[in-house]
């Protein structure tokens, strides 16, 4: 379908608010049905001793466990040290991210330089650096970042570049001619028109960064989600076990869920708001 | 100087500066890279403990596939990779296709894909050992179920993007319900399906290297948490290089593969 088409098709914004809305419970209704569905099987498993306990321990258990955590502060504790290092190597690598690719999009020695270390170093499994990271950098926050900045890094680079460089000429040219500096251009023009496609490449950083941290936790220990569930599993504690994967899926849902939103407010001017994205 | 000899000498190196790309060859930084390492680390201005000089990183290499355990490590690590990645793309295509042409399917599935999509995988290495041990299977499995959603995901858009009027012209000529599957779905799904398959390919890695660095007792990973822990740096070093370098190789050779498959579209 043309673009013209679908948005000939789609109900117009202003009216249909609370059809809209209706509809929303509805769908989401139709989706709660299927993981309740999960749920339930996960209950009835368990208990029936079809799996021991210990192989899957019943979801009642585990989010009964959860609660223990919040309620002892372990929680607060774990998910804030998480939370706290994988926004801050997110951010780093967003901010680091966009100002490289604008300068290799922009300055051609810059790109020169750049461009076969990101095309060699995007499709390399970083991860495995990790052990570096720990004999340079130690076992604490700095070296804990520093590797969800490496590994978040390069997305962000890509997509700022394709996205500068798909900025319309003719928009460039019209601005400078009316006399537009540098860094106006750079401000009014080509910040907002790369914007979509930049936002497309922090979506694809964050869960990167939130899937190093965890792994760097699990690796170096100490606080955090990570360091939690490998401890319970040297315990065989399999609830602590569980109730980590429970913790860790919520965040990784709402970090994701929150960047689209974030996304639909920064773009309400543009286009693509008014279709619907999947994901 | 004025300002104005201080423009036109900044614009000339400008110039130069942008001409320089045109003349030398693509992958100079690299090399520069390396000449750089070699340099910090034969100056002393890094202790080599920190960073061992490249020349007794190679040797290290060398001693390490002339021993076989390279060799032995690696296909243990690319075995598990290729099975999980391989059941993924089986599963997730077959899952992804069904979503898009049965609408039961869809509203069955497609929450719970919703759900567990952006959860970070790697936090199911722990079940993983719990469930499957520390051998082969844990790492498959964890490999399978890491990247199984977004080979789905890719096959459901590409299939719900099949152009309606194909469908409905392929229908009305008389091809059946399976032939118009086979032959007008699933094509027009392939590109980016194939684009989905190249992401769970770099994760596919990212999983196999982070699931035998926590837990394993062979493999990439596992190397180069011993030796690392041995303190054998410039070992260490040289099977980090491998395994990145081993990744990077695997997705151009995807790419080269695309490009084939996806020469009927030109």
């Amino acid at each position: 379908m043309s673009e013209i088409e679908t948005r000939f098709l789609a109900p117009p914004a202003a009216t249909g608010i609370r059809l809209d809305l209706a509809g929303a419970v509805t769908r989401r209704a139709g989706a709660i049905v299927p993981l309740l569905a999960v749920i339930v099987a996960w209950e009835a498993a368990s208990r029936s001793g079809i799996v021991t306990p210990f192989l899957l321990p019943p979801i009642s258990a585990v989010l009964g466990r959860v609660w223990e955590d919040a309620i002892s502060g372990e929680l607060a504790l774990n998910l804030g040290e998480t939370l706290f290092r994988s926004l801050a190597g997110f951010a780093i690598a967003g901010a680091g991210g966009v100002a490289l690719g604008i300068l290799m999009a922009r300055r051609r020695w810059v790109r020169w330089f750049f461009d076969p270390i990101v095309s060699v170093g995007f499709p390399m499994p970083k991860i495995a650096f990790l052990p570096i990271f720990m004999l340079w950098l130690g076992l604490y926050d700095v070296s804990k970042i520093s590797m969800a900045v490496f590994n978040a890094i390069f997305p962000v680079i890509t997509a700022t570049i394709a996205a500068s460089e798909g900025v319309e000429r003719q928009l460039l040219w019209s601005a400078r001619s009316l006399g537009a500096s540098e860094r106006q251009l750079l401000r009014e023009i080509i910040l907002p028109a790369a914007l979509p496609q930049i936002l497309t490449g922090l979506q694809v950083a964050l869960p990167i960064s939130m899937i190093v941290m965890i792994v760097t936790e699990m690796m170096m220990g100490g606080q955090g989600l990570g360091g939690a569930m490998i401890a319970a599993s040297r315990f065989a504690d399999s609830p602590g076990v569980f109730a980590g994967i429970v913790e860790i899926a919520v965040a990784g849902l709402c970090l994701v869920k929150g960047i689209a939103v974030l996304r639909r407010h920064l773009l309400a001017w543009h286009q693509e708001a008014q279709e619907p994205t999947t994901v | 100087m004025t300002s104005e000899t201080l423009r036109m000498t900044s614009e000339a190196v400008n110039d130069i500066a942008n001409r320089i790309p045109a003349v030398v060859p693509r992958y100079l930084p690299l090399l520069l890279l390396a000449v750089g390492w070699e340099a910090l680390t034969r100056t002393g201005l890094v202790p080599t403990s920190a960073l061992p000089p490249l020349d007794t990183v190679a040797r290290a290499w060398y001693e390490l596939a002339s021993s076989g355990d390279l060799w032995t490590n690696g296909v243990a690590s690319m075995t598990r990779g290729a099975a999980g990645l391989g059941l993924a793309i089986a599963g997730g295509s077959l899952i992804g296709i069904l979503m898009a042409w049965y609408k039961p399917v869809r509203a069955a599935v497609n929450p719970i894909v919703q759900f567990f999509y952006p959860m970070p995988k790697s936090a199911l290495i722990p079940v993983m050992v719990l469930w499957l041990g520390f051998g082969d299977a844990s790492k498959i499995v964890l490999i399978f179920v890491g990247c199984l959603l977004p080979v789905t995901l890719s096959a459901f858009n590409g299939a719900r993007g099949t152009d309606e009027v194909l469908i409905w012209s392929a229908r009305s000529l008389g091809a059946s319900r399976a032939r118009v599957l086979w032959e007008i779905v699933l094509p027009s799904a392939l590109p980016e399906m194939l684009s989905g398959i190249r992401t769970a390919l770099a994760l596919s890695f990212v999983l196999l290297v982070s699931s035998e660095l926590i837990v394993a007792r062979q493999g990439f990973g596992y190397m180069i948490g011993w030796l690392g822990d041995g303190g054998a740096y410039d070992a260490m070093f040289a099977v980090v290089l491998t395994v990145a370098l081993l990744g990077f190789a695997a997705d151009r050779l995807y790419l080269m593969l695309v490009r084939r498959i996806l020469a009927w579209r030109e």
